[in-house]
This record gives structure tokens, C-alpha cells and sequence, in this order.
């Protein structure tokens, strides 16, 4: 029997076992959305944005490691999609885009809401798709699926003309995707895998420096056992925070620009670095000549172009990071090394390090500090909770003070660094855990760049919760304004905000403000106990700067530690 | 230093633009691109002239089977290969001079495709020495229009 487009879409959308579409309809998706009117099992979470729904799907994917999927009309709702896109696609993560498009016979013609996506948006997806009839639709879906969430993930779109959704024709799904041209590697090279088993064992100052590609391989439980086996300390970058426990004895912290100091110094004197599903990424690096000057380095990623692309790596190992941590720890274990004794000398280094410059803040007893309020979110859930960020200062604070144990419990735009994600992406992982505590620790700018989705929170009720850390400022613009631009604050103050909690009220949601240090943790306790979407205004300390920081250009050893300089005045909160 | 890229892709709508545009995002250069069908009608096969030192020649081999599109790259310049490329050039010789253009398309093996009665149409194959050599030598003779093909190359066997 013959089926139309439309109801071929949806039923390739249960073949993929997909429960939620993150979605705005229009003119040419009409006939999809009608479709999905009387559907039981797929919900629709209407957004207020397609951008909106974008970063929703984008954050329940990485709540899951399940795909996220977005459907949108044509011209408008299309490219308002695209920063949705791009942040998935810096931070590879699986996402499939339906765009509606002009009927066939338009495209081309400059038509009403006709915009080539496809063409605007070929460098910020993995792979796109204009389906032209609907003999193809599911065989796209299909394809578009298996993409998405195999080899290093990523966003894939896949255009579909208004008469496409009409047409009609059998449905036939495949069985598998089956592509000539695409063949993700998952094992890795054994005999690469025995040189780097051989490496570690010769090492003396052995560094584990993992990312993204930890969490999205699965593969946390196979790096804490390398870590144990090894008893080699371990850096995340921001996208791998949550890959190795927050609060393991062998965890140095994030690295980078405003990494920790021990985990900077580790890699910048090590004689091994182990990069396991990372990058070496500009902020990760610093001057990349003296990331690790005297070490050979180790590569493990699913991705070729990843390795050798911005460092010289000694032994490349391209394959899935799971696969290979697996194959590498057996090999590891039977070298039955007396690892303890070997690494005493290197971890004391290390823990000598971390003595020098903890992770620290200045007290104040009148004005909130940004930081505070993060520990006691820490402290009130016990880091039991999947916390999103926006971008900037709160992102870097969140990083270094909040200890993530579990994977998929931080989502943040590392990569594009996009302002406006942690709201709509709390409200996707929401959707995926309704049980459990989701929290965006904000900035009040970054909110205000998709602050209508709280419409869609109220709406879906779900309680979803945000700490403004409100500075009235573009916090990390101003801080290098502050440090680098001789304290010119051109166009950072961001003095005349709305009013949050009233903002809250008028849509339905809750709003609660601690203005003092002493607010903060009663109207947090009060926050989590509300069973809607509350905005918690945190009026903070505005010139509060994040440190240490490396300063742009410069080796990751040479960072600056601004407020221990003030120390001596005031107290200084030393942070275990 | 200079590579010649020969790339099998599906023949699908959009795959020269997501070629074409991985050099240009990634800030890589292409000197010439040709492409044409195979014996197999799904796939096609283009050839690129790129310059670039090991490292950027290593990426643009790496990100270019990244495409989902793109089934087999190869860097022909490891190897041994046979590179031609077809010109067609029209002169416009002053009376004296045509027999001295003739003469020139004679030694090349240049062959005269078109003729008017001010101009004269060669069409002239050969690598890249030949055909640089032919535009020099008929330069003096006055050429109006020149289009190139762009390399297409094979390995030897």
C-alpha cells in the first residue's frame, strides 16, 4: 500500500525508536505535523525558536547518547537552526535536522521561505540530504540516522520538499544503512596499540589528557580502569568533564586556559601525553609549542583528522575510544609493572603542584560570589544532578568548581561557545529525565539570548531550574576588557536587565533572587524543591574575574592567578 | 609543493560543491579541478591540482575521505602518473605571422579546430611544460581567447 511522504517520515521516525521531536511548524511542513497531530508515541515539544528547539535536541542527546531530532518549516525555520547545528557539530554531537523545503518544482526560483539550506549549511553538518522524491524518503531517514550517531558523531540534515511529504509511495525501510563510502574504524591498530602499551610502561611522567570523545564512545568505565591500572593522573578537557569522577584521587582537574595549575604544569612537564578522544583544541593548548614540549604523545580518536592536525603525535591510534582503552588496558595489565611504585615520585610532583595553587576564590560576606553559589549547588545535590551552562565566565566557574563523577551530567557548548545554549538544552535533557534535578547555571546575558523557551518550560511542565549568575555585565568580555583593553568596557555593561523574577512570573514560572551570601542557600533548597521552572536570580559580585587564566598567546605555564595576589587583604577560600 | 588528487565520488547532487568547499573552509587551494563520469554511471571521478606542504597534504587526504560522499582518494604524486591537459587557443595572427603559427602547431602537434579570416582555433594536449611552452611561443601572434581543461592524470601501471 501506498503511504504519503508525511506518514512515511513518521514511521521511519518509530523505526529509529524516536520518542521526542523538538519542532516549529510553517507553510510546508503542514502536512508532516498534521500527521503527527494524532501520533501517540512521538511527542512534539513545540519550541518558541527554532534555535530553541535546536539546542533542546542538542541537549537531550547528550543527556542520552541517543540522537536528537528537529523538525522545522523552510526558509526562516531553517536557517534559524544553523547555530543549533554548528554548536552540534563542534561538539560532535548526533543530531537529525528535517528542514521542510519549497515544492521541487520551486526550488531555485527564489519561492516564499525558500532558503538552500543544504548550502548554507554544508560546513556545519556531517552530512546533508535534499530528498527529491519520495521514493527516497526513507532510505535518507534511514541513512541520516545510522550517520548521525556512528563513527564521531554529528548533526545531519535532511530537506524534504512540501510535495515530497504529499507524494506518495511504498514504505520500505532498510534493514541497515549500507554506505561504500562510509565505514567508521572501530578497533584499533593492535600493534599501534602495543607501541603505546610500551610507551606508558617506559614513562616516568605519564599525563592522561581525555575529552568529548570519552563520553560519546561510552567509554568512561574503560578510562578510570587505565587510569587505576596505570596510576597515571588524569586532565579533562571542558567537553570530557564528567568522563573520569570529579572526585577520583587521580584527577587533576580541567585543563587549559583556565585549567587548574596542576594540570597545566603535569602536561607541560610530562614525557607522555595520552590523548584519549580530544583535539588540541586552541584552549586546550595555548601556545601549542609549549603544550608539552618534552613529551611523546599518545592519540586515540575515532577521527583521522583529528590526529596530527594541529600537534605531531608519535603514536596515532585512530580508532573507537572504548575499543581501544579496552584492548590497550588488557595489554597493560599483563605487563604486570610494579605501577605504584613506579609513578610515587611524578603523583607527589603532582600533588605538590596542587598544594602551590588550588582551585580558589576570594570570600566576601557582603556580596555574593559567583563561585558560592556553584559550591552549593554542588553541596545541596551532592553533584547528583545534570547541569548545563551558557557560555562564559559562568561555563569556566561551573568547570572548576562543580565535580562531575558521571558522564552525560555536563552539557555545554565548548566548541562554537554559544551564548543562549544551557537554557533550551535543560529543557531537552529535561524532556529525556523528568525525575531528575536539571539545572542551567547562567549568565544573565547568555539566558537572555533564548529566554523565551521558558514558555516552552512552563508549558511542558517541566522544572527545569536556572542560577543567574547575574553581574549585569558580559562577564568574560569585560574580564578581558579588564585585563587586556585597560578596563574600557565598550558595550559589556549590561546594566538594565528585566527584572528576573518578575520576568519568571510573567511566564508562569517562579522566580526567587538571593542578593545576599547568606540567601543563596535557602532560596536554592527553596528552588529544588519546587516542582516547576523557577529562575533563581543570584545578584553577584560584578567584577568577579575567572582565574587562573592563560593569557591569550601564551604557554599554558604561564598563567596568572589574579586573586591570590589579594589574598593577604582578604580571606581566601581555599576549595578541596 | 604541488599534488595531483584523483578522487572517486558517488555522483550525487551537491558532492563537487562539498569538495570545493572543504578546500575553501579549510583554506586550501585548488590550482585546477577537472571532472567527468566513469564506466560506472553512479561515480565520478575528479581531479584536483593542490599545493601544500606533507602536513596540509596529509589533512586534505584525511578530510576529504571524511566526506560521507567521497569512496577513494589518492595522491597521485606518490606514485607514478600520466598528466595531460587540453587548450584550446584562438590567435589572431597579422597576415605575416600565419604561417609562423601554423609551423608552431605543426611542432606541437597542435591541431587547427577552427578558422575565420582573422583568427585561427588550435587545439593543443600535452602536460604542463607543452602547453606553457605553445602559449609563450604564440603569444608574440596575438591570443585572444584561451581555455583550459584543468589536468586530468592516471597512474601507470
Amino acid at each position: 500500500m501506498k503511504i504519503s511522504g508525511a506518514e512515511i517520515f513518521l514511521e521511519a521516525l518509530r523505526r529509529e525508536g524516536v520518542k521526542v521531536v523538538f519542532g516549529y511548524p510553517g507553510g510546508v511542513v503542514l502536512k508532516v505535523f498534521d500527521v503527527l497531530y494524532d501520533e501517540k508515541e512521538i511527542k512534539v515539544v513545540l519550541s518558541r525558536h527554532e534555535q530553541g528547539a535546536t539546542h533542546m535536541a542538542d541537549g537531550y542527546a547528550r543527556a542520552t547518547g541517543r540522537p536528537g531530532v528537529v523538525l522545522v518549516t523552510s526558509g526562516p525555520g531553517a536557517t534559524n537552526t544553523v547555530t543549533g547545528i554548528a554548536t552540534a557539530y563542534m561538539d560532535s554531537i548526533p543530531l537529525v535536522v528535517f528542514t521542510g523545503q519549497v515544492p521541487t518544482k520551486m526550488i531555485g526560483n527564489d519561492a516564499f521561505q525558500e532558503a538552500d539550506i543544504v548550502g548554507i549549511t554544508r560546513p556545519c553538518t556531517k552530512h546533508s540530504y535534499l530528498v527529491k522524491d519520495v521514493a527516497d524518503l526513507a532510505g535518507a531517514i534511514k541513512e541520516a540516522f545510522y550517520i548521525a550517531s556512528t563513527g564521531r558523531p554529528g548533526p545531519v540534515l535532511v530537506d524534504i520538499p512540501k510535495d515530497v511529504f504529499l507524494d506518495k509511495a511504498e514504505f520500505r525501510y532498510p534493514e541497515e544503512a549500507k554506505l561504500r563510502s562510509y565505514n567508521p574504524k572501530y578497533a584499533g591498530n593492535k600493534w599501534q596499540i602495543k607501541q603505546a602499551a610500551q610507551a606508558i610502561a617506559k614513562a616516568k611522567k605519564p599525563v592522561i589528557y581525555a575529552g568529548g570523545g570519552v563520553l560519546l564512545s561510552g567509554a568512561a568505565e574503560e578510562l578510570r580502569d587505565l587510569a587505576e591500572i596505570t596510576q597515571i593522573p588524569v586532565t579533562l578537557t571542558l567537553m570530557g568533564l564528567g568522563g573520569f569522577p570529579g572526585t577520583h584521587p587521580l584527577f587533576l582537574g580541567m585543563l587549559g586556559m583556565h585549567g587548574t595549575y596542576q594540570a597545566n604544569m603535569a602536561v607541560y612537564r610530562s614525557d607522555l601525553v595520552i590523548a584519549i578522544g580530544a583535539r588540541f583544541d586552541d584552549r586546550v593548548t595555548g601556545k601549542v609549542e609549549e603544550f608539552c614540549p618534552e613529551a611523546k604523545i599518545i592519540h586515540v580518536d575515532i577521527d583521522p583528522t583529528s590526529i596530527k592536525k594541529n600537534v605531531h603525535v608519535d603514536v596515532p591510534i585512530v580508532g573507537d575510544v572504548k575499543h581501544v582503552l579496552r584492548d590497550l588496558n588488557t595489554m597493560l595489565r599483563e605487563l604486570k609493572e610494579p605501577w605504584e611504585a613506579i609513578r610515587k615520585a611524578w603523583l607527589r610532583q603532582v600533588a605538590e603542584w596542587q598544594a602551590e595553587h588550588p582551585p580558589a576564590y576570594e570570600w566576601s560576606d557582603e556580596v555574593i560570589k559567583p563561585q558560592y553559589v556553584i559550591e552549593k549547588i554542588y553541596d545541596l545535590t551532592g553533584g547528583d544532578a545534570i547541569i548545563t551552562t551558557e557560555v562564559g565566565q559562568c561555563q569556566m566557574w561551573t568547570a572548576q568548581f562543580f565535580k562531575f563523577n558521571r558522564p552525560r551530567t555536563f552539557l555545554n557548548s565548548g566548541g562554537l561557545g554559544t551564548m543562549g545554549y544551557g537554557f533550551p538544552a535543560a529543557i531537552g535533557a529535561q524532556m529525556a529525565f523528568p525525575d531528575r534535578l536539571v539545572i542551567d547555571i547562567a549568565g544573565d546575558a547568555s539566558l537572555e539570548m533564548n529566554i523565551q523557551e521558558l514558555a516552552t518550560a512552563v508549558i511542558q511542565r517541566l522544572p527545569v531550574k536556572v542560577a543567574i549568575l547575574n553581574n549585569r555585565f558580559l562577564g568574560m568580555v569585560r574580564q578581558w576588557q579588564e585585563l587586556f583593553f585597560g578596563g574600557r568596557y565598550s558595550s559589556s555593561d549590561m546594566t538594565g536587565q528585566p527584572d528576573f523574577v518578575r520576568l519568571a512570573e510573567a511566564y508562569g514560572a517562579v522566580g526567587l533572587r538571593a542578593e545576599k551570601p547568606s540567601e543563596v542557600e535557602p532560596v536554592l533548597k527553596e528552588a529544588f524543591r519546587i516542582s516547576r521552572p523557577v529562575l533563581i536570580d543570584c545578584v553577584v559580585d560584578r567584577y568577579e574575574n575567572v582565574f587562573p587564566m592563560v593569557p591569550a598567546g601564551k604557554g599554558n605555564h604561564e598563567m596568572i592567578f589574579g586573586q591570590e595576589k589579594k589574598s593577604s587583604e582578604r580571606g581566601l577560600r581555599a576549595v578541596g | 609543493m604541488r599534488h595531483i588528487i584523483s578522487i572517486i565520488v558517488e555522483n550525487k547532487f551537491g558532492v563537487l560543491s562539498r569538495v570545493a568547499g572543504l578546500f575553501s573552509g579549510r583554506g586550501y587551494n585548488i590550482e585546477t579541478v577537472a571532472v567527468g563520469p566513469t564506466l560506472d554511471p553512479e561515480v565520478s571521478q575528479m581531479t584536483i591540482v593542490t599545493n601544500g606542504d606533507d602536513q596540509v597534504l596529509e589533512q586534505i587526504t584525511k578530510q576529504l575521505n571524511k566526506l560521507i560522499d567521497v569512496i577513494k582518494v589518492v595522491d597521485l604524486t606518490e606514485k607514478e602518473f600520466v598528466e595531460r591537459e587540453t587548450a584550446l587557443i584562438k590567435v589572431a595572427p597579422p597576415p605575416e605571422g600565419r604561417a609562423e603559427v601554423l609551423r608552431t602547431a605543426e611542432i606541437f602537434r597542435a591541431r587547427i579546430v577552427d578558422s575565420s579570416p582573422k583568427t585561427s582555433t588550435l587545439q593543443v594536449t600535452g602536460d604542463e611544460k607543452k602547453i606553457a611552452a605553445i602559449i609563450e611561443l604564440l603569444k608574440p601572434y596575438g591570443i585572444k581567447d584561451l581555455v583550459r581543461t584543468g589536468k586530468v592524470a592516471i597512474a601507470r601501471e
